[in-house]
This record gives structure tokens, sequence and C-alpha cells, in this order.
């Protein structure tokens, strides 16, 4: 790999994953919440929380960032808050980086993980419940065992689509070389650089590689969750 | 133990109004056509649907009363269920799913109860399987364990012969036979299958467009030649016990209430009991004792009661002793014979089907 990789390529490689393991793992538990919520149960305004989980397939990513940083920076409320008393602070970190990948790519989770839970058999929880198994026990033991390959799809396709974040993250975190600049970020700063277009045709060469074969990966998940 | 089940449901294309109460643990059957409501009246048991209205109380247990405000969870109802379609979970083995309930019961039974369960049901060499690789009446034994694993208070089976053709139909009736006797289970047994209600069961509740039309021991009801009850006529249901065995002439004789039966030699003591089922084609009437003829057995009864049928048959009922017989004959016999209620006749049996225990 160091032969392959420039340093700089290779950090790049390495922070966008990390950016995206960690945005996407941090994410599952609430795209389940919210799979559940939405494939499990009926309540007034369950349109709305829809529509809402999906707003950041449509917002421009660039937006997502701008209230990001309005949200959490240092000089804002909430953000000030966090850092003051816990010393968390987002922007101008690869933290900030994967809160806003993990934003932007939950939509794509939910609906795996949702799609997934609706293809459970409905009559094998009424099952389970005449053997004695309450609420949690059929979570735990039947729903999310048997949705386990679309979780897995929707971890992996929120996964690639966050290895492609850009427009958030360069708004709310910035391009630091080594802390916030991912693959998109290293390809724009080529990009801006005289004579870095071969530069950038690599990056994006890496970037192309990685999204087939995360993506073949997801299919296969998805094939496995049909069976 | 007793179960005492009262419902009523506004489906809006139909209403379910259904009551009825059992004394003592037997197999009642659940018997109408299908839209008749038999699953709602289980899922109801089960604690799955719950009706508007109603009261249900299992062994001195209430587990559904609306008036007071009572509805326990299917979780804690206790109520053994083998769903038509099994249901068994696709990602465990079927020792996993056998055990499924039996780890919650909220009393443990132990090791030897899961042995007994899966011998009786002659599943041992499926246990490392997975339910996708097993054939329907497999999926149906271990769905049945399953239920009976879950030691429960109540076992409700809602057509679990339906999905099958006929010879995994055969392959598993012997086991509901077999769990019938050996348990101590009351048991509610949907079915639109007159022969099966006819094998298997004690009682019958006949339900039709949600309401119970009629409700009866099997061998009253299956004999009932009377129009609304929803359910048609057999020749007869016996409990009948085996009195002696012919052993040169590959025979066994059967004694029950109003005579006796000889049959083909049947595996079992002389003293136990067995269900035998006559099909009312089988039966022939004649007004004289008919002497030099093959079949073996003729009872000797009286007319107690005549229903006219469609295409040109008659449904008639007869009296042997305390015993209730239905032959169906043509219109044209019944009118030459001059059968009505009161005219001693002889009832000649063509064929006798006798059930492996009753």
């Amino acid at each position: 790999m160091t032969d392959l990789l420039t340093p700089a390529e290779s950090q790049a490689l390495l922070l966008s994953l990390r950016v995206s393991a960690v945005a996407v793992f941090a994410a599952l538990p609430f795209a389940v919440a919210a799979a559940l919520l939405l494939a499990r149960s009926r309540f007034p305004g369950k349109v709305l929380v829809d529509g809402l989980i999906h707003v950041p397939l449509v917002l421009p990513p660039v937006a997502i960032g701008f209230l990001l940083l309005e949200a959490l920076g240092t000089r804002a409320g909430l953000g000030a808050w966090l850092y003051q008393s816990f010393g968390i602070r987002f922007v101008f970190s690869w933290t900030g980086a994967a809160l806003a990948s993990g934003l932007i790519t939950f939509p794509f989770q939910v609906r795996a993980i949702r799609l997934a839970l609706e293809a459970v058999d409905p009559g094998l929880g009424a099952a389970a419940q005449t053997l004695g198994a309450g609420w949690f026990d059929r979570l735990v033991n039947l729903t999310l065992p048997l949705a386990f390959p679309g979780i897995v799809a929707g971890v992996i396709t929120a996964f690639a689509a966050s290895l492609g974040e850009f427009g958030a993250i360069i708004t709310f975190v910035s391009n630091i070389p080594g802390e916030t600049r991912t693959l998109p970020l290293a390809i724009y700063t080529a990009l801006q650089t005289p004579g870095g277009e071969v530069q950038a045709a690599r990056l994006s060469l890496m970037s192309i590689a990685l999204a087939l074969i995360f993506m073949t990966l997801a299919e296969f998940a998805q094939r496995r969750a049909r069976r | 133990m007793s179960v005492e089940v009262s419902l009523r449901h506004n489906f809006g294309r139909f209403a379910l109004d259904v009551a009825f109460r059992i004394e003592r643990p037997c197999v009642t059957a659940l018997f109408g056509p299908s839209g008749a409501g038999k699953t709602s009246v289980v899922n109801a048991i089960a604690g799955l649907f719950r009706p508007d209205a109603g009261r249900i109380v299992i062994d001195g247990r209430v587990v559904l009363d609306t008036q007071a405000g009572i509805f326990v969870p299917a979780r804690a109802r206790r109520a053994g269920y083998v769903f038509q379609d099994s249901r068994l979970f696709p990602h465990m083995s079927v020792e996993d799913n056998l055990r499924f309930g039996w780890r919650r019961a909220p009393v443990p039974t132990g090791e030897n109860e899961v042995a007994r369960v899966i011998g009786m049901l002659g599943i041992s060499h499926l246990l490392e399987r997975k339910p996708a690789s097993l054939s329907g009446g497999e999926k149906g034994r271990v769905a049945l364990g399953r239920a009976l694993l879950s030691s429960p208070d109540i076992l409700l089976l809602d057509e679990p012969l339906a999905a099958l053709d006929a010879a995994r139909r055969a392959e598993i009736l012997p086991y509901l036979q077999r769990l019938r006797d050996e348990t101590k289970l009351p048991m509610f047994y949907v079915s639109h299958a007159v022969d099966e209600v006819a094998r298997l069961a004690d009682r019958i509740v006949v339900l039709r467009e949600g309401q119970s039309v009629a409700e009866g021991s099997v061998f009253d009801l299956l004999t009932r030649i009377e129009d609304g009850t929803g359910i048609e006529p057999v020749g007869a249901v016996l409990d009948a016990e085996i009195a002696a065995h012919r052993a040169a002439d590959g025979l066994s004789v059967l004694a029950f209430d109003g005579g006796s039966l000889i049959v083909s030699e049947v595996g079992r003591a002389v003293g136990g009991r067995l269900r035998v089922r006559i099909r009312a084609e089988d039966i022939m009437l004649a007004r004289e004792e008919p002497r030099a003829i093959s079949a073996n057995n003729v009872l000797p009864a009286a007319v107690s009661g005549v229903r006219l049928g469609a295409g040109g048959q008659a449904d008639v009922q007869l009296a042997c002793g305390a015993t209730r017989l239905v032959a169906r004959i043509t219109q044209a016999s019944l009118t030459r014979l001059a059968l009505a209620p009161g005219v001693p006749v002889f009832a000649i049996i063509k064929s006798v089907t006798v059930d492996s225990s009753s």
C-alpha cells in the first residue's frame, strides 16, 4: 500500500474509512430504532417523522453543514455548552466529519432496515407471543436476527455513501489535512492546486474502486436478505 | 378443568357472536366453512385478538373480561397454538424451535419432558435441521411439539392439516390422536373437514357466519338430521370396547351401547376402547332380517327420524339401543320400504372404519 499510495493519499483513504465507519456505526442504533418506529407502530404524525428522517436525502449537504455549524460551533449555544461542560468539540475535528456523514447517510440505513423489518412475517411474532416471549424478547431473538441481512445491507450502503460526503464536511469541519480531509476533500484540494489533475485522477480512481467494492458487498447482503 | 368462552365483535362485513362452555378436558372441534369466524375464536382464546366484548375463563383463570377490563396478553395466556402455516422460526434449528417456549415456561418442565415430546412425535432425527428443509408433515409435528413444550394450559390447533396433502395428513393424524389420549389438555381444533372432526373430536361447536349455531358431543351432533346444525350427518361415530378377538377368522368383536360389531382384527388388547366411524352411505336397510348375506354386521334398530335430501336421497335416523345411526338411502327405497319413525329395521353395515385409539 505504501508503494502504491503517497502518504497524503493513504492518510486521506484511512481517514475516509474511519470517518465513515464511526458515522455508520454510531448512527446504527438510532437507525434501528427509527426503522422499528416506522415499520412496526402507528402513531399520529408518522408521515412527518418519516419525512424528517428522509430530509437529508434531498437537502443540499452544504445546508446541513451550515446548520451543524450554527448549532455545534464552539460559539453556538449547544456547541459552546458541549465544549465547556465536556470538552467535546465537533468543529475542525474528524468526529464532526463523522457526525455530518452519519446524519446525511441516516436515511439510507433507516430505509434498508425498515424494508428488512417489514419483510419479517408478523405471524412469527404472534407465534412467539403464544410461546411466552415479550416485546423485547421478540425483538432480540426474532425480529433483529431475521432482519440481520437487511441491516448489514443498510450499513454497507450507508458506509459507501458516506465515503462520498463532501459539502457538509467542508462546511462544518473545514478541510484540514489528516483531520478532516477525506478522499472527496482531497480530490477538491488537488483540483485547486495547479497541475494537480493527475493527483485528482488517482484519488478519483481510489473512490471508484471503494464504491464498487462496497456496493458489491451491499448487493450480496441484499440478496441474502431476500432469501 | 373447564373452559368458558363468550365473544362478541363487529368485523363490519360480519359480526362474531359466539358462546360455549367445555366442562372437562376434551377435544372440541370448532367446525364451519371458511369465513365462519373459527380462527377469530382461537385467536381470541390465545390473546392474539381482542374482541369488542367477551369473557374467557380457562380453568378458573379469567384471561379476558372486557367488562372488568381484564386482558391477559398472549405471552402470559399459556395457550399453546399450532398455526395452520406452522410458523416455525426460520433462523433457528428444529431443536431451538422446540425449546423456544420450553425455555420461557413459567414452571420449568425439565429435559425429560423435551425427550418425551420428541419421542412421542417421532422427530428426534430432525433436531439439527432448519425448518426450510422440512416437509409439510414434519413442520406440523415440530410446531405441535413446540406448542406442547411451552407447558400450555390449553392447546389450540388451527386447521393443522389443511395445508397438507392426504399422505401428509395421514402422517400427522395418529400423532394428534395420541396427543388426545395421552395428555389431559383441553384442545380446540379448528376444522372444516367432517372426517377429521369425527376422528379426533369429543365435542363440536358449529360456527356459521360468526354465530355458534349448534353444539354437542361428536356422537350426538354428527348423527342429527334436523336442518340448521350446519353439519352433514355421518353414519355413526361410536366409542366401542374390544370384547373379543377371533384370531382364527382374523376378526375382532367390538361392543358398543346397542350391540356389537365385527371388524378386521385390531392390534390391541381386549378391554381397550376404540373409536369407530361408519359412513351413512355404508349402511343399508332391510325390513326383514336378511339371511345368507356376506355382511358381518347386521344390527336390529328402529327408525327414529327421516329427512329428505337433494338428488333423491334420504337420511334415515335409527336408534340402535342407546346409539344413533344414520343411513343414506334413496327416496325410492324409503317409499318402497315404507320407512317412518317407529318402524323396526335391520341396519346392514358394509364397512366400518376403526381408528387406532379413542
